[in-house]
């Protein structure tokens, strides 16, 4: 398929990849831009019982359009319970209870260890980022971690400015180009997406990238995915 | 025990120049208008502690007032960059800023820790990140089992505030909806201010709310409206359109200035910078 036909952008591609690694039952931990889309997407499609936590304190939460933040009301007022930050860190996700955990990062390096925090010197800093966030427990807490992250030499990085994040638990990374998963304790390309092919991936990672012997194909979205995704982002993306 | 008081007189009264200050408030019930009175009253040399320094520190930053910032995630949430922070840490200006940070696991602990008047927060945490040799974190093992775990030390403010959506006339606070951190950040404060929605009656106790009792706070003021552009669950929702606006106001040194000479420093209190707001936009 040429990308002249493609109906859907890369970032529908990336949420409805991710979503669908995601099913009923799974309690995930969601950050808000396409982590929150594509659990957003897999709770209106095959897995309406997938348990949503945002980090703000609120436990199965089942917003009707994508919030904005992570704290929106709508969360609170569809939400199972309220936690307060302290319990929601404590009890919930240190104490071992979410499956999946979305990060994103400015960089990633083979090991799927993440920085969020700066780009240069640390203490002369080229860009400051924002900083952990939940990462650094997310990433030791949950049993899988899903990247999100678009392909580039800038973001896939032999070695990080700084390590926010490790990479241990990390089993899938979803880019706009295909799927990364770790084989033997190094992100490997498993698949790629429609119109995306192996070389592009390789040129846009600043390592050697490895390619499995058996690399896949990503399907591409479904009607059904679209629109349920697209309706998910009418009212407020459209505002 | 809480006085109820106008907003500038707790600030004057209970705020000083080189204070360590918490405002609290996890996306909702964010304490804005105390920022902007702590503008208008000029305190400088502030250690402000916040887990999300949001546009609320970007303000203050910008403004001049912080020489330090004890936090875990610093952004405009669902936008980018907080561009005022983001100038200090790498221009140093208007003046250079002392960054402690940590992440939210961590600083959650360190406030319960404060509230339980504990010396430090533990966590399973840090470990394998850069963090530690760039924060106040220490490994502990445990005396009973070995295993190696995360210190922190506790928050104890010499100031917390936090914005509540109800008062009553005796003092004692409700929040209800998304309630963060804003119990432990009271509780482990020398001194406290709550900024409230509206003063009632009686309390009516809602479902999942954290109550403040009046005796747990040194200072109750009105300032509706006082979350802006932040919500207040039950009274008005999140000013995204502002969020979004703020990335352009504050990119830019001047036009930074010009808004907090205008909308702050030109405005007496919390209604008041509403009204300036809504001349702009109507001008706009």
């Amino acid at each position: 398929m040429s990308l002249a036909e493609r109906t859907y952008t890369a970032d529908e591609m990336m949420a409805v990849e991710a979503a669908r690694r995601l099913h009923d039952g799974t309690v995930c931990f969601v950050g808000i831009g396409l982590p929150s889309l594509a659990a957003n997407l897999a709770r209106a499609t095959h897995a309406p019982e997938c348990v949503l936590i945002y980090e703000s304190g609120t436990i199965g939460a089942k917003p009707a359009q994508l919030p904005l933040s992570i704290g929106d009301g709508e969360l609170a007022e569809t939400a199972d319970a309220v936690v307060s930050v302290p319990e929601m860190f404590a009890y919930w996700l240190q104490g071992g209870r979410i499956d999946v955990g979305f990060l994103g990062a400015a960089q990633i390096d083979p090991h799927g260890n993440l920085n969020s925090t700066v780009i240069g010197d640390y203490d002369r800093p080229k860009v400051r980022l924002p900083g952990a966030g939940g990462a650094p427990e997310i990433a030791t807490s949950v049993r899988d971690v899903f990247v999100m992250l678009r392909h580039s030499p800038r973001a896939f990085v032999e070695k990080l400015d700084f390590t926010t994040s490790v990479g241990d638990r990390v089993s899938v990374v979803v880019t706009d180009l295909g799927i990364l998963e770790p084989r033997d304790g190094e992100l490997t390309l498993t698949a790629v997406h429609p119109g995306a092919s192996a070389d592009e991936a390789r040129a846009a990672t600043g390592w050697e990238l490895r390619v499995a012997d058996d690399l896949g194909d990503t399907l591409p979205p479904t009607e059904a995915e679209l629109a349920a995704l697209r309706a998910l982002q009418t009212t407020r993306l459209g505002a | 025990m809480a006085k109820l008081v106008p907003l500038r007189t707790a600030i004057e009264e209970l705020v000083h120049e080189g204070d360590s200050v918490a405002l609290e408030g996890f996306t909702h019930l964010i304490p804005h208008a105390v920022g902007h009175e702590l503008i208008r009253q000029g305190r400088r040399n502030l250690a402000l502690i916040r887990m999300t320094p949001d546009i609320v520190y970007d303000q203050l930053i910008g403004a001049g007032c912080a020489r330090k910032l004890t936090f875990s995630w610093g952004g405009n949430p669902g936008v980018g960059s907080l561009h005022r922070l983001r100038d200090a840490v790498e221009h140093g200006w208007p003046q250079p800023l002392e960054l402690e940070e940590h992440s939210h696991a961590g600083m959650a602990a360190a406030y319960a820790a404060g509230a339980s008047n504990l010396p430090f927060g533990v966590l399973r945490g840090y470990e394998g990140t850069d963090l530690p040799p760039r924060t106040i974190a220490e490994r502990v093992t445990c005396p009973f089992t070995g295993e190696e775990l995360a210190a922190v030390p506790a928050h104890r403010p010499n100031v917390g505030i936090v914005h509540a959506q109800q008062a009553d006339r005796r003092g004692n606070v409700q929040l209800w909806g998304i309630t963060g951190v804003q119990k432990e950040v009271v509780l482990a404060s020398a001194r406290s201010i709550v900024t409230v929605e509206e003063i009632v009656d009686e309390l009516e106790l809602r479902p999942g709310g954290v109550v403040l009792p009046a005796w747990t706070i040194d200072a109750v003021s009105l300032a509706p409206g006082g979350a802006h552009p932040s919500y207040a669950h039950g009274y008005y929702e999140r000013d995204n359109d502002f969020y979004v606006r703020w990335d352009e106001i504050s990119r830019d040194r001047e036009r930074f200035e010009a808004w907090i000479e205008r909308h702050v420093l030109g405005t007496t209190d919390v209604e008041d910078y509403r009204r300036s707001l809504a001349a702009a936009e109507v001008a706009a």
